[in-house]
């Protein structure tokens, strides 16, 4: 989702450095801590009472230091990422640190958006500074118990790989963990570390869960397996909004593995002693469905509405000057119009949960981006209060923002299905899997848009004015962010990136207008979200007037970029262009096309060298320019922009989901195919260090690689691919 | 049925049409082979049959009692094939997911062919869908393998 950028963070996040705000001073550094009585520390502590190191770090005697990770591993790289934040402060041996997911509690709450979860690509920004402190303080605390032991003052010593030493004496944390647990906190604040001592941060450095996921044992949420867990599969209404008449699950239960059959309101669960008894129990039941008005919905003819509705007066979302009316006028105002189709994450791990649920307890295990809502809306269904229910985040098999859900589908579902099961006598912990086809008939799609753009060129070749009427369903309408930020019936990421667009403040008319429309069709944020559809039609139609002022597409962008003073958008365009080698000839049939976009505080330039093999668009080359500030781990940002680019890719060539008679078209990877190892270009990657406050780095590498391409295709074959995924004539 | 996974043999009482996949992650208890399509069509489930990569969901266990089918668990004891090593060398993975398939998929290729092509390395790790779009990596890391193998034997 989108992060608001210009959220500061907490202020009363520096309290805990006073020691003012726990009051309970002995538990605040208990390094050793068992997990259950952290989780219960943890869940003690008040949303406004700030981190209390022991939430976040563990220190063993064996010297063994353990990062608690407030955020989700979902291939994004911060279970490396956050324990390099922290450990750059405690300065303990690297090679000692091991992370782990935390448990749902307040105190994991993200500093920027006051609840547990990771998404908008802030995990690092919102966690720069609290990770750092909590290994500040915890360095000092250590640094103490030493300076105790030794008889120093703790300015007489110093710290080396998780040792300290004054003189000849020397102590390693392991030994002094349990001393540090009993001082009092610092009643001053502790100085973080200049930027020039830094040795992890800026470091390209190996990830911590690489181990596991190369040996099998990487416990992903499909992998729960609590001891005598039965499996589930639900069968859910074929249409969104359908609602189950009847149902017969005589057949069903006759089957061999078959334990139960219980009635949910998503639709019917089956419960088995494994998959294949659950899923043959589920294809054996008879159900009789009320299909309601979304049998009606049918996703072609809802883009040709949004097209019409595109030529209407929507909303206002960003006005200057009397842009429509300088179009009106223009001799020969340039239009385009863009599309992009609904898509679903599919992720490699289909969604799953599973509850183990007791009398006055539940424990949920799952991959999720959301253990906050999600364990609101578990306790919600049981009667339950949050900190009866425990949130075990496993790893996640990809998450792209669809296990961020506001409504917690698949937790709530899951969480209904035990619940069923129980009132049925069946005790059993019960793990509800979706098959693949389950997961992209599932729903939470990025929604359909529409874009349509007009400009006015001066003598100059430059935009005069320029407009954009923007069509597709609200993302954030009905979701925990929803009332602080549509604004004016505004959802601000429907139009992020076209608002706020350098582009814009080079031009001096501009009306940015939107219609948000309903539909039957749940939607959600896809990795970058409102920037899938505008970095398109932007970028795309940047190059329509570069082109229509006969310039070179390089030369046209630098000039608006330049009038508009965003430096940090020329720097990395420069970059991709000289990394890619712009001007060099490309083998014949070859062309090439570039795009630069902003989000989620980072940029990202990228250039595509495309040809055409049997008549199909191939990318042979992507050079890519990011500035995303301070850059935390090099490696994982290189490998973050090599993944944005084949997701983005994976789009702009073959995705689409739609809807014929309310039914999914899609159903496996067949018809919803992803890139795959034969079409992935070899990606080269720059990263510009601006110094700047770290920005994202999930998200900000997808935005512009389907312009990049259309762009190129442009130049090969004179064809303006305007729709998503790319057709040729 | 009798299976042999990972040198080990297990007694498995299941319907004869269950798919290797899920004999070995709900029966057996190995959770390292995953699941990700259910129809051969993304290759999260890979495992080798006889040293042969083949996709274990839509393999019915039947079909294989008595052969010798080999898991990401028991690829090696430490961890440390060609293929891992040079993953790890690389940082290959983000998710992970798919990681299992893609490392077994890739020592079933290096088995056959020790100095892979890119067009072999196409061939073969085509079937197997990432993601997180980590191609780029695992083309690097097949073609280091290559070398490590190398020098060691």
């Amino acid at each position: 989702m989108n992060a608001r950028l210009d959220i500061p963070l907490d202020p009363g996040r520096r309290r805990f450095l006073r020691g003012s705000a726990a009051g309970s001073a002995g538990l605040i550094i208990a390094f050793s801590v068992p997990l259950a009585g952290r989780r219960a520390l943890a869940a003690a502590v008040p949303d406004a009472a700030l981190p209390p190191p022991n939430a976040f770090l563990h220190i063993a005697p064996d010297d063994r230091v353990t990062v608690v990770l407030a955020h989700s591993e979902m291939g994004q790289g911060i279970w490396t990422s956050l324990p390099m934040l922290l450990a750059e402060e405690l300065e303990c041996d690297w090679s000692q640190v091991r992370a782990e997911h935390a448990p749902a509690a307040p105190v994991y709450a993200s500093p920027m958006f006051h609840i547990q979860m990771t998404g908008g690509s802030t995990t690092t920004m919102s966690e720069f500074d609290r990770y750092r402190e909590v290994g500040a303080l915890a360095r000092t605390q250590l640094v103490a118990a030493a300076a105790r032991r030794f008889g120093v003052a703790p300015a007489a010593c110093r710290v080396e790989r998780g040792v300290v030493i004054a003189g000849e004496q020397r102590a390693r944390f392991g030994e002094l963990a349990a001393a540090a647990a009993q001082l009092p906190l610092p009643t001053t604040a502790v100085a973080l570390k200049p930027r020039r001592d830094w040795t992890l941060i800026g470091k390209p450095t190996p990830r911590l869960d690489t181990p596991a996921k190369i040996t099998g044992r990487a416990a992903f949420g499909l992998d729960a397996r609590p001891a005598g867990v039965r499996v589930a599969l639900v069968a859910r209404a074929p249409v969104f909004g359908a609602k189950l008449r009847h149902f017969d699950d005589g057949a069903a239960r006759k089957l061999p593995g078959v334990d139960a059959v219980v009635a949910v309101p998503s639709g019917v669960a089956v419960i088995g002693a494994h998959f294949w008894a659950a899923k043959t129990g589920r294809d054996a039941l008879k159900l009789d469905w009320d299909l309601g008005p979304g049998a009606h919905f049918d996703s072609a003819a809802e883009l040709a509405q949004y097209r019409t509705l595109a030529r209407t007066p929507g909303s206002p979302a960003a006005t200057r000057g009397e842009a429509v009316r300088a179009l009106v006028a223009a001799k020969s105002p340039i239009a385009a119009e863009y599309s992009v189709p609904y898509l679903a994450h599919a992720t490699m791990e289909p969604l799953n949960c599973t509850v183990e649920l007791g009398a006055d307890h539940c424990r949920v295990t799952t991959g999720t981006q959301f253990q906050t809502v999600d364990q609101a809306s578990a306790a919600r269904i049981l009667g339950f209060k949050p900190e009866q229910v425990e949130i075990v985040t496993a790893f996640l098999g990809g998450g792209f923002g669809r296990r961020a859900n506001p409504a917690s589908d698949f937790v709530s579902e899951a969480v209904q299905v035990a619940k069923a099961a129980r009132a049925a006598g069946h005790t059993a912990p019960v793990k509800v899997v979706w098959t693949r086809e389950d997961d992209m008939h599932g729903g939470w799609y990025r929604p359909q848009f529409v874009h349509r753009m007009r400009a006015a060129l001066g003598s100059d070749g430059l935009p005069t004015a320029f407009a954009d009427c923007i069509v597709g369903q609200s993302i954030m309408a009905g979701t925990p962010f929803g009332a602080g930020m549509i604004k004016n019936g505004i959802d601000p990421v429907s139009v992020e990136g076209v608002v706020g667009s350098p582009y814009l403040e080079a031009t001096p008319a501009y009306a940015v207008e939107l219609h948000s429309p309903t539909a039957p069709v749940p939607v959600l944020w896809w990795r970058s979200v409102g920037n899938t559809h505008t970095a398109f039609a932007m970028e795309s139609f940047i190059d329509e007037l570069a082109h229509a002022a006969r310039r070179d597409p390089l030369e046209y962008r630098r000039t608006l970029l330049g009038k508009a003073g965003a430096k940090r958008h020329l720097a990395v365009l420069e970059r991709a262009a000289d990394l890619f080698g712009w001007t060099k000839p490309l083998p014949a049939g070859h062309a090439r096309g570039l795009a630069v976009h902003a989000s989620f505080g980072s940029y990202v330039a990228q250039v595509a060298e495309v040809s055409l093999v049997d008549g199909k668009p191939r990318v042979h080359r992507v050079a890519c320019a990011v500035d995303c500030g301070i850059a935390v781990n090099p490696e994982t940002i290189r490998a973050q922009m090599e993944g944005a680019i084949a997701f983005g890719l994976t789009a702009a060539l073959y995705g689409a989901i739609t809807l014929k008679d309310g039914r999914v078209q899609q159903d496996n990877f067949d018809t919803y195919p992803p890139l795959r190892m034969d079409a992935m270009p070899k990606i080269e990657v720059a990263i510009i260090d601006s110094g700047e406050k770290p920005g994202g780095i999930g998200e900000p590498g997808t935005p512009p690689i389907a312009p990049a391409v259309a762009n190129a295709l442009f130049a090969l074959t004179g064809q303006r691919l305007r729709d998503l995924p790319f057709r040729l004539a | 049925m009798q299976l042999i996974v990972n040198g080990q043999t297990h007694a498995v009482d299941a319907p004869a049409d269950m798919p290797l996949l899920w004999v070995l992650r709900d029966i057996i208890g190995l959770t390292g082979t995953k699941f990700g399509c259910g129809k051969a069509l993304c290759g999260a489930c890979t495992v080798h049959l006889e040293g042969e990569a083949i996709r274990s969901c839509i393999t019915p266990a039947s079909a294989v009692a008595g052969k010798r089918i080999t898991t990401i668990e028991g690829l090696t004891a430490a961890g440390d094939h060609p293929v891992q090593r040079a993953w790890t060398e690389l940082d290959v993975v983000q998710c992970g997911y798919c990681q299992s398939g893609q490392i077994m998929s890739a020592a079933a290729l290096l088995q056959r062919t020790p100095r892979p092509s890119d067009a072999d390395i196409d061939n073969a790790m085509s079937g197997n869908v990432c993601r997180c779009g980590t191609y780029q990596r695992i083309r690097a890391a097949i073609h280091r393998a290559a070398d490590l193998a190398e020098v060691k034997s």
